[in-house]
């Protein structure tokens, strides 16, 4: 059965399958989105107004038999943060779910016009529109309870916190995990809102009896499976007991920090006193101290990577699932906090409320630098947590991000492109993560080109990150592999192996040709990336950006970063050639 | 001369006595390379993937100064 449109009306409640046009027919995933949401919304329009859609597609590769980590969702819309087209993505149990719904993509367009909240319940039959007064106002913890003891069949549950509900700019989308937690976000760029904007708090996916992913070529599916298992399993970031089965992404913390690339107290210095403390070693061992919790978690069924872990509190209880690197950077050292547990308490708090943790601990820096309250204060910064849970006026500003916190005290070093704020790499000590930064699709992301594998770890070749030589090449190349990656429902962190064994690489391209009978190899990956840009860029240039935009803040060009006193260096025109391509220059 | 030394992540565990981040101090005659003091300190050389020496990229061949901050990485990246 080929793959099927899911359009979902909620201005008159009505639902309706659809052929996938021929013009989409080859994407999936962050293609998918993308492609649709380029089509379908008007870049001018509010992403919060009627004529915004979400846009939800599993990958190429999402729900068939073994394919490795395989368990990605990408959602898409215009963003309520940035104002460009946006994609998130997330683990969890929604992709395969989708996927073995047989659709390519859902797509929910219209508002109610009773103002009133729905659970949507995808099933094989079609889709239930259930009032969502059971769970409305409630946090994520709450709701995906609530939900799998109403719907036993174990379902993916999609779901948005009380940031959500009410809008605000830097809302995320939650995905449950295996134990039905609601660690895994689509969480950046406030896709949340765009889905609180839609009067859609839930969407329960159940794939029971459902027709499940058909597959062109098995044969060629398996040999590239096989091939991209190999290099996950072999390489030794991601192999059992590997860097990141052990100590999760938060094994970068102490590296960063030596590199001197560690944004602390609010991009002010690159080295933080207190790494060790938060760091993924760390982690292990309160793991191992408590005697609960654990490490190499997986967060969707089928990963073989397994770089999430469990959170334990000094009584054994799960604290959190998870303390990633991202997260213990953006709550720990950008607000000098060292306390790995409060750590874990503010991140629980953002996925209960339904905030994204990188936005969420740059807005507590933020507030921070504007005298609210003191670096390092953790008591006061968890509290600033609970402002945005009792919808407080300051709750309100600080569940907006940065940029409106940094309006609202007078703050003029603010970390963000595109009005989204920077992720855990500082761009005077890394410069090609700046590139990426800067020229993104997306507004700061390091996912968009995770430059980082050749400039800091030496995986995909070894640069120097203080260099500015060759830096835009470099981001394209990784900005383009990922919009491909992104597009597959592989997790990105198999971009890692595969960078440095070929025949990974190769295998990636031909598990996806064997799923959709497309005539592609590893040749195709840059080449399909850059697609996928175009059509983001074009989108964007629509929306009213232009090349001004593609700038790191003022700030870092005039002010030195410890360790290395380094300002940013890297040429506007470098940072135009990134994307010189898509006007034929 | 003296220089210090950190390992971080997989490669804790060939210097178990170091806490996290702590640096172990040790004397070196004029001329070291990274990769000698590598092996006197038992790190496998497949295992050390990256050099930082003072937060800059090192390399294995290159002569350590006086007190100079060394880190051995493993592989690592996340995000």
């Amino acid at each position: 059965m080929a793959r099927k449109i899911l359009r979902i009306n909620m201005g008159d409640l009505s639902h309706a399958y659809e052929e996938v046009p021929e013009k989409w027919a080859k994407w999936a995933g962050r293609g998918l989105t993308s492609t649709i949401i380029a089509d379908e919304v008007d870049p001018t329009c509010h992403p919060l107004g009627p004529n915004n859609k979400l846009v939800i597609a599993p990958g190429w590769v999402s729900g068939t038999p073994a394919a490795p980590s395989s368990g990605r969702t990408s959602f898409g819309g215009k963003s309520p943060l940035t104002g460009t087209i946006k994609e998130a993505n997330s683990g969890g149990l929604s992709s395969q779910k989708i996927a073995k719904l047989g659709l390519a993509a859902i797509i929910i367009e219209g508002m109610p016009k009773d103002g009133a909240w729905y659970t949507l319940v995808v099933t094989k039959d079609g889709v239930a529109f259930e009032s969502a007064d059971d769970v409305l106002g409630k946090g994520m913890y709450e709701v995906d309870e609530i939900l799998w003891k109403k719907y036993p069949s174990k379902p993916a549950v999609i779901g948005i916190g009380p940031v959500g509900e009410e809008k605000l700019s830097n809302a995320g989308i939650s995905v449950n995990d295996p134990e039905n937690k609601p660690g895994r976000y689509a969480g950046r760029g406030g896709l949340g809102a765009v889905m609180g904007a839609r009067g859609v708090k839930a969407i329960v996916v159940d794939d029971t009896d459902g027709p499940g992913v058909e597959i062109a070529d098995m044969d060629l599916f398996k040999t590239g499976r096989k091939k991209l298992t190999d290099a996950i399993t072999s390489h030794d970031l991601t192999k059992p007991n590997g860097g990141l089965n052990s100590f999760g992404t938060n094994v970068l913390m102490n590296i960063i920090n030596e590199a001197g690339g560690l944004p602390t107290r609010n991009f002010s210095a690159g080295q933080f006193e207190g790494a060790a403390k938060i760091s993924g070693e760390m982690v292990a061992e309160m793991v191992e101290k408590r005697e609960a919790g654990m490490t190499g978690h997986g967060c969707h069924p089928g990963c073989i990577i397994k770089c999430s872990n469990i959170y334990p509190d000094a009584d054994g209880e799960e604290l959190v699932s998870c303390v990633e690197y991202e997260t213990a950077w953006a709550m720990g050292a950008n607000c000098g906090i060292d306390d790995l547990d409060y750590v874990a308490m503010m991140t629980r708090e953002c996925n209960d409320l339904g905030l994204d943790t990188i936005e969420a601990g740059n807005t507590v820096a933020i507030a921070m630098e504007g005298g609210l309250i003191e670096f390092g204060d953790k008591e006061a910064a968890l509290g600033l947590y609970d402002e945005i849970r009792q919808m407080s006026p300051l709750g309100r500003i600080l569940g907006q991000g940065v940029e409106a916190t940094a309006k609202a005290f007078g703050v003029h070093r603010i970390p963000t492109v595109k009005g989204q704020s920077m992720p855990a790499y500082e761009p005077r000590a890394i410069k090609g993560i700046g590139v990426t930064y800067a020229t993104s699709t997306m507004g700061a992301d390091h996912t968009a080109g995770y430059t980082i594998a050749p400039e800091i770890a030496g995986v995909g070749g070894k640069v120097d990150p203080l260099s500015n030589e060759g830096k835009a090449e470099l981001s394209l190349t990784f900005q383009a592999a990922t919009a491909f990656v992104d597009s597959t429902g592989y997790c990105l962190f198999i971009a890692f192996p595969i960078l440095d064994i070929p025949d990974g690489w190769a295998g990636m391209a031909e598990s996806v040709a064997g799923v959709m009978g497309m005539d592609i190899t590893g040749d195709d990956v840059i080449p399909m990336g850059k697609e996928i840009l175009k059509i983001e860029r074009d989108f964007n240039m629509k929306a009213g950006f232009t090349a001004q935009d593609d700038r790191p803040p003022e700030f870092m060009r005039y002010e030195k970063l410890p360790p290395h006193d380094e300002v940013w260096t890297v040429n506007d025109e470098v940072l135009d050639e990134v994307y010189a391509w898509v006007n034929g220059k | 001369m003296q220089v210090e030394v950190r390992v971080f992540a997989t490669l804790r565990r060939y210097l178990p006595e170091l806490g996290i981040g702590e640096a172990k101090i040790m004397e070196v005659a004029e001329g070291t390379t990274l990769d000698e003091i590598r092996g006197t300190l038992g790190l496998p050389g497949d295992e050390v993937k990256v050099i930082m020496v003072n937060h800059k990229q090192a390399f294995p061949d290159d002569p350590v100064q006086d007190g100079d901050r060394i880190t051995y990485i493993p592989a690592v990246a996340g995000g």
